[in-house]
């Protein structure tokens, strides 16, 4: 491991106050399960962990009237677990009971997935389809971003210096509405997806009144593809509009060859995986 | 610069006092600040499950986490599955079933069928399975492993 220190921080300005002093080698630790690993194989250079699991308001879900709000700290198990969250915001759940194992999952958090900025991280196309918005504190005090607006590219974010994730909100979808995640990988578990896929959509009686789908692998960063909701909203809900979304979809998806998947492979599995999702995730809606 | 720091603790039930490395992670501070060598460096990156301990009640890789972290916390390491007298359930099953061939991986598999089992006693394989993907083995392959889980779980509720 790398010269590094490790601090405590009791409160968000706290926090703030030791990743300034820090500088550009200092980084948040929630779960650690990305930071840690960077720091040991130097993929980073870091000299300073900023625990912030001793933060109260990072370390609490809130389920409202008006949404739910994940503090940056909790990790995978408590959102997955919880029944409320599968049945209204059914695509993060998915996406979190699924990424890595039960160990990771005891740590990790969507506040460190959002950030890592990884185009595979199964958590980010469910969290811009449930229109996720981030809270972000640092040295000049709050700021609210899409989450759709976090990441620039693989490994990279808009967060500045002396900034850092606090939670994300996600408003609380209207009547009629369901969401779903799903992604392909070659084998049953603990995989990084070959393509991942969510849609979230609102219904009046089979008419699509709103929808929003997001890719995961098909491109430098997560994709929130306006074009496979401009293709179904307003649209009856049809095998026709349902194959309109998906070859959206496909035409979204700008993927590389690498040892995952060939582009082939991965633009033919961003509309199917998109079709999967619209049809699951509108029988939520119905139900 | 790292700095030395001394982590107050309390492992398999036992007030534990240890001098650590601001570097270290928890896997390095169990097998070398403190002499635990039972949980083993596989990938040493979160994949293998070989490290695996049960940390303030939740399967955790320790690996993954870093040795200050763990003030004040509670942590099982797979020396404190078992009481001095006797194999825990687990141990026996996976004994019986020779469910280990090189045995790098069984302290984690044990360690993370403990933490399955004391949130859900009756798993279904696919429970099992899931719960365990985790964990990898490279040589005994998994049906073993899964006979002497659900094997421990049939035992441990007679």
């Amino acid at each position: 491991m790398q010269a590094l220190k490790y601090a405590r921080a009791a409160s968000v300005d706290e926090a703030v106050k030791l990743l300034q002093e820090g500088g550009p080698t200092a980084r948040v630790l929630a779960g650690g399960t990305d930071v840690i690993v960077m720091a040991r194989e130097r993929r980073r250079h870091i000299e300073l962990f900023v625990d912030i699991k001793h933060i109260d308001e990072l370390m609490q879900m809130t389920d409202g009237a008006d949404g739910l709000r994940v503090g940056a700290g909790v990790p995978l198990y408590q959102i997955y677990g919880d029944a409320n969250i599968t049945k209204t915001y059914s695509a993060l759940a998915e996406a979190t009971h699924v990424i890595g194992g039960t160990a990771i999952q005891g740590r990790a958090t969507i506040g460190g997935n959002l950030a890592n900025a990884s185009p595979a991280a199964d958590s980010i196309p469910a969290q811009f389809v449930l229109g996720g918005v981030a809270t972000i504190a640092g040295p000049s005090g709050r700021r609210e971003v899409p989450v759709t607006e976090i990441c620039t590219g693989p490994g990279q974010n808009i967060l500045q210096p002396g900034e850092f994730i606090v939670s994300i909100f996600f408003p609380r979808p209207a009547a009629h509405s369901g969401s779903a995640w799903e992604r392909f990988i070659p084998r049953n578990e603990m995989d990084i997806a070959v393509v991942n896929a969510a849609v979230a959509l609102t219904l009046d009686g089979e008419t699509v009144t709103a929808a929003r789908f997001g890719l995961g692998a098909v491109a430098a960063r997560t994709l929130f593809v306006e074009s496979a909701a401009a293709a179904i909203v307003g649209k009856p809900l049809t095998d026709a509009t349902i194959a309109a979304a998906a070859a959206a979809a496909r035409e979204a998806a700008t993927p590389i060859d690498d040892m995952r998947g060939s582009i082939k492979q991965r633009k033919h599995l961003a509309g199917v995986l998109t079709e999967h999702v619209l049809r699951k995730a509108a029988e939520r809606a119905r139900a | 610069m790292s700095t030395r720091m001394v982590i107050t603790t309390k492992i398999n039930g036992e007030p534990i006092e240890f001098l650590a490395d601001s570097r270290d992670s928890l896997l390095e501070a169990l097998r070398e600040r403190i002499g635990l060598r039972g949980a083993k460096e596989g990938c040493n990156n979160g994949n293998c499950g070989a490290c695996a301990v049960i940390l303030n009640g939740r399967l955790t890789n320790s690996c993954c986490v870093m040795a200050a972290e763990v003030e004040g916390a509670e942590i099982t390491t797979i020396e404190g599955i078992a009481s001095p007298e006797a194999l825990h359930p687990i141990q026996q099953a996976f004994l019986e079933e020779a469910a280990l061939q090189c045995g790098i991986c069984t302290p984690g598999f044990i360690v993370a069928t403990k933490a399955l089992l004391d949130e859900n006693p009756h798993p279904t394989e696919d429970e099992a399975r899931f719960w365990l993907a985790g964990n990898l083995c490279r040589c005994t392959g998994y049906d073993k492993i899964i006979r002497a889980v659900l094997k421990s779980a049939d035992e441990m509720a007679k």
